[in-house]
């Protein structure tokens, strides 16, 4: 139950730091990502749109410079002649090629064409003289506007063109010199104008129809384009750029500009994603980022949470074994307070009852018992109270001697000198037991201090201990001393037997006050708690381990102090 | 050379006075007090008390004042300190103060018999050389 809701705890604890972790880590760096992109957009678009902006500015000005040159060229022939001179064949002729000759071949041919309709003189690579255009759609706009640049059309040729004309009127008679511009050389103008990947330029009329043939293969609808020529209009001459959904559904870029006297168009179509593609691969690298980024904090939040709440755990297990040693050490502390009351109580009556027997037996030498047919049984009896009191004296005086404080004034010692002198006090003990007491002290131990007297008796308690339990097989006892390799800045003591080993069970409880093993009468219980309590004090530790029928080793760590 | 005549000094009357039953039995004569102060009257009005036999715990006036006490008065008297195992050190700090010896409660009567007749040698030896010097001193102030 107790373990349980410490695992729960622990559990949350681990949750609670890794959320903590995650969102604190996770705020500043989505802000941060979504602020810089947001700010990086912005800019970006305007840029984007001031490159397409500038961009059919310029071609809308190179394309009605191109129209209007060469409206300028025929309006200066047409000025410059008269009809007689015009109406020449052979004149024509030579001045097309004077045209080809600066400007190309541009001029496809040259016309004149009378108010009827009729082509009076024509130069060119047709056979057009006396063509009958009084129907065609470009001499009646000719006629009511002048100059005149027609929309591109078929015409009588088949063949894609658009007419410049330009009316005069000379002996009351009205008459239109028209040359005839190459669609290809016009086309190539627009054609060339590349945006990105996918942007291409065309341009459109009133009526939607394409004047250039667009890069694109696909044909769109142009209902869609009657929204620019609304929207230019209202722009005033300036050049609209604006986001549109084509009929194959996707999103472009369309940036507008009027031409020809608003009626033309120029159009520069980019599709979105390709315009927008460096933002869009900027993106992808933030998410990425973001993404790694995530995986490293999740994967850190976890890591450090997991790592720390184990640690914690570690030392609350620690505190936890802590406090049940110092529970122990007060509960021994008690006991002993305890058996020092107790042992002074006790000696007292003990005393009287001793006396009175004894007082009892001074009585029965008297003659009127000498006959009595139970003095013997009285005499043991007494005997018997004498000696179990001598033994209730020597209990109270273990106990006494537990509670009592040993000399404990704290010396700077030579712990290798204590050992050396309680081996040889023992040594005669152990002589009768036949038991061999070895020591391998190392040489360099530092000075520590300590009470002696205390280690005295610890020590003395460990190796009286082994002696009785190697009372009849004798053995060898091991004590050695060296600087601890296990704990730092500790001596640590070793009491070696080879004797008969302590069963488990009683391994548990061999610092338990009053545990004894010893027959009764024998053993109080208590040296090893006092070697506990003793060790304990110093801030040492000692531990046991034991294997039946191998022996039992006894360590002791003594910090060293600095 | 008379029996000892010994004062038990115990707080713990039983104790007291069946001690005194079984010194009286092996000849002594004996007077019990319960208290360091009850020792001092007692004292006071028996002047032939050669050794006495003092605990060292006891409420009021404890062993160890009560022996500084006696030697201070007659210090002649040799006192034996009785103690418990928790006083053996008090027992020590007595003898430097000049009791005779001390043992341990409960104790071996014959043991404290031995010990009684020592000190009442010793206190013996210790009369005659007085008297001794007192006659001595007296001779020669007579001017034989």
């Amino acid at each position: 139950m107790n373990k349980d809701k410490h695992k729960k705890y622990y559990q949350s604890l681990t949750r609670n730091m890794i959320l903590t972790a995650i969102i604190v880590s996770f705020t500043p760096m989505l802000l941060v990502i979504c602020i810089l992109l947001q700010q990086f957009r912005i800019s970006y678009h305007e840029k984007t749109y001031a490159h397409l902006s500038e961009l059919v500015q310029k071609h809308k000005q190179n394309i009605d410079s191109f129209l209007n040159e060469k409206l300028a060229n025929i309006r200066f022939l047409t000025v410059n002649n008269s009809f007689e001179t015009l109406n020449d064949k052979e004149f024509l002729q030579e001045k097309l090629l004077i045209l080809r000759r600066d400007y190309g071949n541009v001029f496809v041919d040259l016309g004149i064409v009378d108010e009827k309709g009729v082509q009076l003189a024509y130069a060119g690579p047709y056979e057009l003289e006396n063509a009958e255009y009084s129907d065609a759609d470009w001499f009646k706009k000719a006629m009511r506007m002048d100059p005149f640049i027609s929309d591109v059309f078929l015409g009588l040729r088949g063949y894609p063109h658009f007419i410049v004309a330009v009316k005069k009127r000379e002996t009351g008679r009205d008459f239109l010199v028209r040359a005839t511009i190459d669609f290809m050389a016009f086309n190539s103008l627009v054609q060339n104008l590349r945006v990105g990947k996918t942007g291409y330029a065309f341009i459109l009329n009133r009526e939607g129809a394409f004047q250039t043939n667009p890069a694109m293969e696909y044909q769109p609808s142009h209902k869609g384009y009657e929204f620019f020529w609304t929207a230019v209009e209202k722009t005033k001459n300036k050049i609209l750029i604006t986001r549109w959904q084509d009929d194959a559904g996707m999103e472009n870029l369309y940036a507008v500009g009027s031409l020809k006297d608003g009626q033309w168009l120029l159009i520069v179509k980019q599709l979105t994603s390709d315009a927008f593609s460096d933002l869009k691969r900027m993106l992808n690298i933030a998410v990425v980022i973001f993404l790694i980024g995530a995986a490293a904090i999740v994967f850190m939040a976890f890591y450090t949470s997991r790592r720390m709440v184990r640690r914690i755990r570690r030392a609350d297990q620690d505190k936890e074994n802590m406090n049940e040693q110092i529970i122990e050490t007060g509960k021994m502390a008690s006991i002993g307070e305890l058996a020092a009351g107790i042992a002074h109580e006790i000696n007292n009556p003990v005393a009287i009852m001793v006396e009175e027997a004894g007082w009892i037996g001074d009585l029965l030498e008297e003659e009127e018992f000498a006959q009595g047919e139970n003095l013997e049984e009285f005499n043991r009896a007494l005997k018997q109270i004498n000696t179990q009191g001598k033994r209730c004296k020597e209990i109270t005086h273990k106990l006494l001697s537990f509670a009592r404080k040993t000399d404990a004034t704290l010396k700077d010692v030579q712990l290798n000198d204590i050992v050396t002198e309680i081996v040889s006090l023992s040594a005669q003990m152990a002589k009768y037991n036949k038991v061999s007491i070895e020591t391998q002290l190392q040489k360099t131990l530092p000075y520590i201090t300590i009470s002696p007297s205390e280690m005295q008796q610890v020590l003395l308690n460990l190796i009286n201990n082994a002696l009785d339990a190697m009372e009849k097989t004798g053995g060898t006892i091991q004590v050695s001393t060296k600087i601890s390799e296990v704990e730092s800045e500790h001596i640590v003591i070793i009491v070696e037997d080879d004797g008969p080993g302590i069963p488990e069970a009683n391994l548990l409880r061999i610092f338990d006050p009053f545990f004894t093993t010893k027959p009764v009468g024998k053993g109080t219980g208590l040296g090893l708690s006092i070697c506990y309590g003793i060790i304990n004090k110093m801030g040492g530790k000692i531990d046991v381990h034991s294997t039946i029928g191998k022996g039992t080793r006894f360590r002791i760590w003594i910090p060293i102090q600095k | 050379m008379t029996a000892p005549y010994i004062m038990l000094v115990d707080d713990e009357v039983p104790f007291v006075e069946t001690m005194s039953k079984r010194l009286v039995k092996r000849g002594l004569k004996v007077i019990a007090a319960d208290s360091g102060n009850d020792a001092l009257v007692k004292l006071g009005q028996e002047s032939k008390v050669d050794v006495i036999i003092l605990d060292v715990k006891m409420p009021g006036m404890d062993g160890l004042e009560t022996l500084q006490e006696i030697k201070k008065r007659y210090p002649i008297k040799e006192v034996i300190m009785l103690t418990g195992h928790a006083t053996v050190e008090t027992a020590i700090e007595g003898m430097k103060l000049g009791a005779f010896d001390y043992l341990m409660k409960p104790c071996d009567l014959d043991i404290l018999m031995s010990k009684v007749q020592e000190a009442f040698k010793k206190k013996h030896e210790h009369e005659s050389k007085i008297d001794k010097a007192r006659i001595d001193k007296l001779v020669l102030t007579r001017g034989y």
